[in-house]
């Protein structure tokens, strides 16, 4: 049986905070799950997806977050529980159901998890997404602890039911993978379907619906702010007169803080735990009676800026201070030992750091910046176009394991800020510059937002190659499916949908399906597109080896060696390839047959035929 | 009880996470307040992952700078780097095996070598336990428990207080069973090394 679904009130198990929110779902009885994976949230549809195969759950990974918003909607105002989970930059993707979704509201309760990543762990921006329950009016629930997570997933059905508003719940980077302690609660059963009960003049968002809508989402939102005043989550602790505010994350550093500068009978917490809509009565009593206050918050100054507001509102003079102060600024996540320093700075404490070791000495080390696996089929398609095209021609990219290809000795990645912005600003080069160009996306962001680009492509007659580097995975992710996996051997039977039927049905003409680790016959191709006068897209196919492995469908080859009496070590496998099973053993190549998958695309590389197949 | 900050530090797939996840089980075993924090996501693509364990009066779930008791590296170059996390005071245990970084291959940057690394380490820390970590991997037989073997000498070193008998439980619970007794071989292989 799945973990998460063992029948055990009361007992402590460790989470992980993404498992935590997963089983406060299921708490809550939660029936129909949809997402679109992405770090750090990849690990509540994870659970999700085998929870799904051994009980009544709906769960799906959508094509993208907008239509895991769009599916999750139909089952929420049909009146099932629906969690829909993604990453902050997914939201931004789900952000046009999500405004109108506010005006219609839901039946069933909807909880949205939006997990931000300051810091940029795994992302290409670090948007704060506390202003989309501002732009939405939608509340939002900030946890700061794995109990947390999973108690106000729980809660938040019943609070989306009471107002008929989706919830947000927004975590970060270290609060969804971090690992505590959660007591569990009960299971509650899952209900299978429900019945639409049809209301029009509520659910038909026409200017003339929704201007009526708009006034019922703001009468919600005052409900709202009366439920976020009385708590449990928006909380004081303490009376001391020095104030804090704090959320999510932070929350704990300042905690920490305090109790480490033994401060606690000088300070008060202000802990917002149910942060939008701001419990405007809770914060001014707060700030009445303290000396001076310290904000708390990382990224955007929105508490800050809101409590300074509402200071002046009020008549409160007491000094409001957050970025800034010590090395509070919009940019990064804190951590215990800055919010400690802070604190005492700005209270005016005395304590001693710990003091870190001299590293002034150190040789300079080598960077360890992350690389393709060895074996990695995305390796042989970048060397197999970057022959043909070379390095003038403009390579947009993508979002995925293929984005790596930015790292010498690929260097074959020079634009990318979102989903599926290769296939679109290729389009937009290919037409203002005079260069080629060649852009790559993967499997899983093609069909997440790849294919209206080509279409636009196929349209306004554009002309440049697009490479669709199709792996049967979503891999950076943690190796989900997508609507072109085969989805047999994972047990579950989802319709496969071939790219190839796809890009041909749109009319591209161009359309060559390769294999990359046949690097002759993939070089070709990549001639072929460099001829065509047009839209061509090459489908580089070949499973990622890790994926191929965790399920069962790896065909195992012999590992490679280096013939040393034929390597003339001119290296052109290690500075063309550099697979991370290559190393340098004193001046020779060596590869390492424990890390070697046996792909052979260095020994199609290798030009004195040095690199054979190991004879066991 | 008295706060217990760990770093572990490794290269992607060393299984730092797995081995910081069943430090947390152990802990929370034994009744012993745990907070662990992973990085998951484009780092474990071969860069470097970090995790911590926190143990105690603490709901950080991460470790600044100067503030690690002890840092575990799996890997000799990435526990030089990790020397940040450290003070004085700190114990450090470091695998000795390098594994040079691809940008060494392209010639971006020399491995520094990794005796002189021990050196400078062992100079500036509390305590430095050093051995080969690999190598008792390959002598039990399983490649992949290096992170066993780090878990055993952290629980050697004495520095935490969760003890042998409840981590090897939780290890017992959590390893298929084909690499079980390979496992708990690593765990008292290292185990011996820092005692
Ligand atoms: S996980 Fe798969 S796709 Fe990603 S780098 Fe590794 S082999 Fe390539
Ligand atoms: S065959 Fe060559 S390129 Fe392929 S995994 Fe082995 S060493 Fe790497």
């Amino acid at each position: 049986m799945h973990k998460l679904l063992i029948d055990a009130p009361g007992e402590e198990v460790l989470l992980l905070g993404n498992e935590a929110i997963a089983r406060g779902a299921l708490e809550a009885g939660v029936s129909f799950a949809t997402c679109y994976p992405g770090t750090p949230s990849s690990e509540i549809p994870e659970n999700f997806f085998r929870i799904s195969m051994e009980s009544d759950l709906y769960f799906e990974y959508s094509t993208n977050e907008k239509v895991a918003l769009e599916v999750g909607a139909g089952a929420a105002v049909a009146g099932l529980r629906t969690i829909v989970t993604m990453k902050h930059v997914g939201l931004n993707v789900a952000s046009d159901p999500l405004m109108t979704l506010a005006y219609v509201g839901v039946k069933g309760g909807m909880v949205i998890i939006n997990a931000d990543d300051p810091s940029l762990f795994s992302s290409q921006n670090e948007q704060d997404n506390r202003y989309y329950a501002r732009l939405s009016s939608l509340p939002m629930l900030e946890p700061t602890n794995t109990q947390e997570m999973k108690d106000m997933t729980a809660e938040a059905f019943g609070l989306s039911e009471e107002l008929g508003l989706p919830v947000i719940i927004r975590t970060t980077t270290r609060l969804a993978h971090i690992r505590g302690a959660v007591r569990l609660g009960e299971l509650k059963p899952i209900q299978t379907s429900a019945h639409f009960e049809k209301s029009p003049f509520h659910f038909v968002a026409v200017p003339a619906v929704a201007r009526n809508l708009h006034k019922l989402l703001l009468e919600k939102y005052d409900q709202a702010s009366e439920k976020s005043e009385q708590g449990p989550y928006n909380q004081v602790i303490g009376d001391g007169k020095w104030g804090i505010v704090a959320n999510g994350a932070a929350f704990n550093y300042v905690k920490d803080a305090v109790s480490d500068l033994g401060i606690g009978d000088k300070v008060s917490i202000l802990k917002l735990g149910f942060s939008w809509p701001m419990p405007k009565g809770l914060c001014a009593d707060f700030l009445k009676g303290r000396d001076k206050v310290l904000v708390v918050e990382e990224l955007e100054p929105i508490n800050e800026d809101a409590l300074r507001a509402l200071a002046q509102e009020k008549g409160i003079s007491a000094p409001i201070q957050g970025k800034g102060v010590g090395a509070f600024s919009r940019l990064y996540e804190y951590d215990p030992g800055m919010v400690r320093k802070a604190v005492a700075g700005y209270f005016d404490v005395d304590y001693e750091p710990s003091v870190v070791v001299n590293t002034s000495d150190l040789p300079a080390l080598p960077g360890r910046p992350p690389n393709l696996c060895a074996g990695c089929p995305h390796r042989a398609t970048y060397y197999a176009v970057k022959q043909v095209y070379g390095t003038d021609t403009v390579y947009p990219t993508d979002i995925g394991c293929y984005t790596l290809g930015l790292l010498p000795p690929i260097s074959m990645a020079d634009f990318v800020i979102c989903m599926g912005s290769s296939v679109s600003s290729g389009c937009g080069f290919s037409r203002a510059t005079d260069q080629k160009v060649v852009s790559f996306i993967g499997d899983s962001t093609f069909f997440h937002s790849g294919i209206t680009g080509l279409v636009n492509a196929i349209h306004n007659n554009h002309k440049f190659t697009l490479v669709i580097l199709d792996n049967g995975t979503t891999a950076m992710t943690g190796h989900q499916i997508h609507p072109g996996v085969d989805t047999t051997p994972l047990g579950v039977e989802r319709t496969r949908i071939s790219i190839e039927n796809l890009v041909r049905g749109l009319g591209v003409e161009d359309v060559h399906v390769v294999k990359p680790f046949k690097l002759k016959k993939t070089i070709e191709a990549v001639k072929a597109t460099m001829e065509y006068d047009g839209i061509s897209v090459i489908i580089s196919q070949e499973l990622c080896p890790l994926f191929a492995k965790a399920t069962g469908q790896f065909k195992k080859s012999k590992p490679f060696y280096v013939n040393q009496k034929k390597c003339k070590n001119h290296r052109d496998c290690i500075n063309l390839l550099a697979c991370p099973a290559m190393y340098l053993d004193g001046e020779q190549v060596e590869i390492d047959k424990n890390l070697c998958v046996g792909c052979s695309i260095c020994a199609q590389v290798c030009p004195e035929n040095a690199i054979l197949p190991l004879k066991e | 009880m008295e706060t217990k900050r760990l770093v572990f530090i490794a290269v992607g797939g060393q299984g730092n996470l797995l081995a910081s996840r069943l430090l947390g089980e152990a802990a929370l075993s034994m009744n012993i307040p745990t907070v662990v924090s992973e990085i998951h996501g484009m780092a474990q693509r071969g860069g470097i992952v970090e995790s911590a364990v926190l143990m105690g009066d603490v709901t950080s779930p991460i470790v600044s700078g100067a503030e690690a008791d002890v840092l575990i590296g799996f890997e000799p170059l990435e526990t030089l780097r990790a020397l940040g996390k450290c003070n004085g005071d700190t114990v450090v245990i470091t695998n000795t095996h390098p594994l040079p970084p691809f940008t060494v291959a392209i010639g971006q940057g020399a491995y520094p070598s990794p005796e002189k690394s021990l050196e400078l380490i062992g100079a500036k820390v509390g305590k430095l336990i050093s051995f080969d970590g690999n190598a008792i991997a390959e002598e039990v037989g399983n490649p992949l428990s290096l992170n066993m073997v780090m878990l055993g000498a952290l629980i050697g070193s004495g520095t935490i207080p969760v003890g042998a008998e409840e981590m090897k439980k939780v290890i017992a619970i959590s390893t298929k069973k084909a690499f079980l007794e390979s496992n708990l071989k690593a765990f008292d292989m290292g185990m011996a090394k820092a005692n």
